[in-house]
C-alpha cells in the first residue's frame, strides 16, 4: 500500500536562481544541498509546513538524463510555460497573493472565485506554473 | 468586507510583516510594527493575527528563530547567533529555541554540523537511488 509522496522533481533552468525563488520568495526551507561533482548539485526544498515532501529542483543540463537536443527542447518547454506542477495551499489566498506579488512573483491569474473555491496561478523563475488555493475546512 | 477593502487592509498589514522580515534583528516593538501598517496597536494586532495566524510578537519570534536555524548551520557561536537575530539574552533565546524547535541551539548546531559532514563525505546517501542513477552519479567513482 502506498502511503506517502516524499520526493517530487521540478525541472528548472538555473538552480541558483530557483534557490532564490523558492527559498527567498516562496519561503520554502532547504532540505538538502549537496555538491555532486563539477557543475552538479542535488538541491531539495520543502514547503514550510510540509518538511516530509522534498521538492527536487533539477537542472536541465545535457548529460545522463538529457542529450543536447532533448535538453534544448526541455528548456524551451519549461520556459514556455508548458508544465504545471501542482497546487500549493495557503491559509489566506488574498494575503498570500499580495505578499508574493510584493516580492516579485509573477501571477498569471489573480485570485478568482471558481466553482471549487478561490484560486490564483503563478509562475516560478523558470516558467513552471502552479495553482495557489486556500486551505479548505474538511 | 468587500474584496477591495480587504486588499487595502492586507497591503497595510503586509508592510508591517515585510518590515519584520528585514528588521527582525533590531529592537522592534509593537509601536514600530503598527506604525509600519498605519494602524492603532489594538487594530494592528487583531488584523495581523487574523491574516497570518500569529500575533506580531509570535511572528517576530518565529522569524528570529528561523534565521537562527540558518546561522546555526554555520560555525557561528550560539551567543553570536542569539545577538545577531535580535535576542538580548542567551537564556531567553535558548528557552524559546527549545520550545519551538525541540532542541537546544547547541544540540541543533551539533546535529547540523554532523549532517553537513555526512553530505560532503557521502552525498549519495541523501539522494534517492533512481535520481542518482538517472543523473549518472551512482556509477561515478568520485561520488560516494
Amino acid at each position: 500500500m502506498i502511503t506517502k509522496l516524499n520526493h517530487v522533481s521540478i525541472f528548472v533552468l538555473d538552480q541558483e536562481s530557483a534557490f532564490d525563488f523558492y527559498v527567498n520568495k516562496l519561503g520554502f526551507t532547504v532540505h538538502t544541498d549537496a555538491a555532486m561533482g563539477p557543475g552538479m548539485r542535488w538541491l531539495t526544498v520543502c514547503p514550510p509546513e510540509q518538511p516530509g515532501l522534498e521538492i527536487s529542483l533539477m537542472a536541465i543540463n545535457a548529460g545522463m538524463m538529457f542529450n543536447e537536443d532533448t535538453a534544448k527542447q526541455m528548456r524551451a518547454l519549461v520556459s514556455g510555460g508548458t508544465f504545471g506542477f501542482g497546487v500549493f495551499e495557503c491559509n489566506d489566498l488574498l494575503a498570500t497573493y499580495e505578499e508574493l506579488k510584493a516580492k516579485g512573483v509573477e501571477f498569471t491569474k489573480e485570485p478568482t472565485k471558481e466553482f471549487y473555491g478561490y484560486e490564483a496561478l503563478f509562475k516560478d523563475d523558470s516558467g513552471n506554473w502552479f495553482s495557489l488555493g486556500e486551505k479548505k475546512e474538511q | 468586507m468587500d474584496g477591495s477593502k480587504r486588499v487595502y487592509l492586507y497591503r497595510r498589514v503586509l508592510n508591517a510583516k515585510l518590515f519584520i522580515d528585514v528588521s527582525y534583528h533590531t529592537d522592534i516593538n509593537l509601536e514600530k510594527m503598527s506604525g509600519e501598517a498605519s494602524f492603532s496597536r489594538f487594530h494592528f494586532m487583531r488584523i495581523f493575527k487574523t491574516t497570518y495566524g500569529k500575533t506580531p510578537h509570535q511572528y517576530l519570534t518565529w522569524v528570529r528563530i528561523e534565521r537562527a536555524k540558518l546561522l546555526l548551520k554555520t560555525d557561528m557561536s550560539v551567543s553570536n547567533v542569539c545577538f545577531s537575530v535580535g535576542f538580548e539574552s542567551v537564556s531567553t533565546f535558548t528557552t524559546l529555541f527549545k520550545k519551538l524547535v525541540g532542541k537546544t541551539p547547541a544540540y541543533f548546531q551539533q546535529i547540523q554540523a554532523e549532517r553537513k559532514r555526512q553530505i560532503a563525505e557521502a552525498p549519495l546517501r541523501f539522494v534517492p537511488g533512481c535520481f542518482a542513477e538517472k543523473s549518472g552519479w551512482k556509477n561515478n567513482s568520485n561520488i560516494q
